[in-house]
């Protein structure tokens, strides 16, 4: 089995034995949301109408909390710098830990979504489009992510640095998100041009994404 | 195959910790890093796995793969043991050994690991998870690197830490075999490994000056080569 793939089956063992990032990432989503109606009042209709937008930040916001974890750990137990001189680029590297954070915070936040959504009394006709925007558009959280998770490794509680790196870089996803949904559901406006432009910024991140984190993990390492 | 450094200088920070030192180590030859805390032994050993940046000099490891860099063609054992306290200790050699060479396939690796364990004196405690190991029991783990994957060059960094008595020997041996296997080993370590034979690098740490000096460092013994001397 390539180094790549054995990388990615060790981080999603150990996410998923270790449990704590989902559950936290799950947990927080879930409170985020519970609370939301709370605060505005029980207007359905406002609710219904702002619930792609609350699903999307709050989704934004849940993926931050592990999304420190991603290289620390490895940092700290020296695992990194052995990854690093592994013979595998550390590009790959990077991209194997994107991906497993993917596959774990990502997909499992995309798809508590549309359950959440009962609380916002979000358009029936939405859960389709919404679970695939989610799709679509989580790639590109954890792919850029890792570029905050490296730039702040060495950083004490880099947690807030992240946030205040990373958010403004996630506005091109969180725009063309809520853009695709409302397209589905509103007439006279089209789903599939944003919907490309979303996974468009998704690949580009796959891309980009671990080429500026390995950059960044080189220094970190010096 | 032999590693040779020519006026290696290296900084840390505004301190240039290594200032002009030239050495060879040759094919079954280990060469030991001694010098008080802070004379350079962990820089030296990480700019070789290429971790730091070199102020000015080369390192090259002739004979080796030209394709790969040297960390990559070698072991590096420091602080950390890397390995996850939430795999078990067999699932922690089996990635390390995965992880480092790709060809292997489920049969080597399972004799592979194996072989790790009884050396390493882990096999009853294969299915454990390394959390509950004890400090000493987690080096030898980390040890486990060594063996389970075929590198050239060795770079320890105090790898008897936490070690017992016992298995400091375990590690002589593993070093020996390693060294009869025409391999090369550069360690720092203040407790002798029993290696006969084992030439020694002194390394003295320099001034705290930013300032570059001439030859800051002191060679003192004969068996290190002076910078610009003949190399084998």
């Amino acid at each position: 089995m390539s180094p790549f793939f054995t990388l990615l089956r060790r981080d999603i063992t150990l996410a998923l034995r270790e449990g704590g990032a989902i559950g936290t990432a799950l947990g927080f989503y879930l409170i985020v949301i519970a609370m939301l109606p709370l605060g505005l009042g029980p207007d359905l209709n406002l609710l219904s109408r702002i619930a792609p937008g609350l699903l999307w930040i709050a989704l934004l916001l849940s993926s931050l909390l592990s999304l420190g974890r991603m290289f620390e750990t490895d940092y700290e137990d020296g695992s990194l710098e052995l990854l690093a001189i592994g013979g595998t680029p550390l590009e790959l590297v990077a991209a194997a830990k994107a991906l497993a954070h993917w596959l774990t915070t990502g997909i499992p936040l995309a798809l508590l979504a549309p359950v959440l959504g009962i609380l916002l009394n979000l358009d029936i006709s939405a859960y389709g489009v919404l679970v695939l925007t989610m799709l679509a558009g989580t790639p590109a959280i954890s792919f850029l992510g890792a570029i905050g998770a490296a730039l702040t490794l060495r950083a004490r509680r880099g947690g807030l640095l992240l946030a205040l790196l990373i958010l403004p870089l996630y506005v091109p996803t969180l725009i063309y998100g809520i853009q695709a949904i409302s397209g589905a559901l509103l007439a006279g406006q089209s789903f599939w041009p944003s919907f490309l432009i979303l996974s468009a910024l998704s690949l580009g991140s796959l891309v980009l994404g671990p080429l500026a984190a390995a950059a960044a993990l080189r220094i970190q390492l010096n | 195959m032999h590693l040779a450094a020519e006026k290696l200088s290296i900084r840390r920070g505004n301190r240039l910790v290594i200032d002009g030192l030239s050495f060879t180590a040759k094919s079954g030859e280990a060469l030991l890093l001694t010098g008080p805390n802070g004379a350079g032994k962990t820089t030296l050993l990480r700019a070789i796995a290429g971790f730091l940046a070199l102020e000015s000099g080369e390192i090259g490891l002739e004979g080796g793969d030209p394709e790969r860099e040297i960390g990559e063609q070698s072991h590096f054992v420091g602080h950390a043991n890397g390995i996850k306290s939430s795999l078990t200790v067999g699932e922690n050699l089996e990635f390390w050994c995965d992880y480092l060479d790709s060809s292997t396939t489920r049969t080597t690796r399972r004799d592979r690991v194996f072989d790790a364990l009884e050396r390493l004196r882990l096999s009853a405690l294969e299915d454990i998870p390394a959390a509950y190991l004890s400090a000493g029991q987690k080096r030898r783990l980390g040890l486990g690197r060594l063996i389970i994957a075929n590198r050239p060059l060795w770079l320890l960094d105090e790898p008897t830490v936490s070690l017992d008595t016992a298995s400091v020997e375990l590690l002589a041996g593993i070093v020996k075999d390693h060294l009869a296997s025409s391999g090369i080993v550069l360690a720092a370590t203040h407790i002798p490994l029993g290696l006969e034979g084992a030439r020694e690098l002194h390394l003295t740490g320099l001034s705290n000056t930013p300032r570059l000096k001439e030859s800051g460092f002191n060679t003192g013994l004969p068996s290190v080569e002076q910078p610009r001397q003949g190399r084998e």
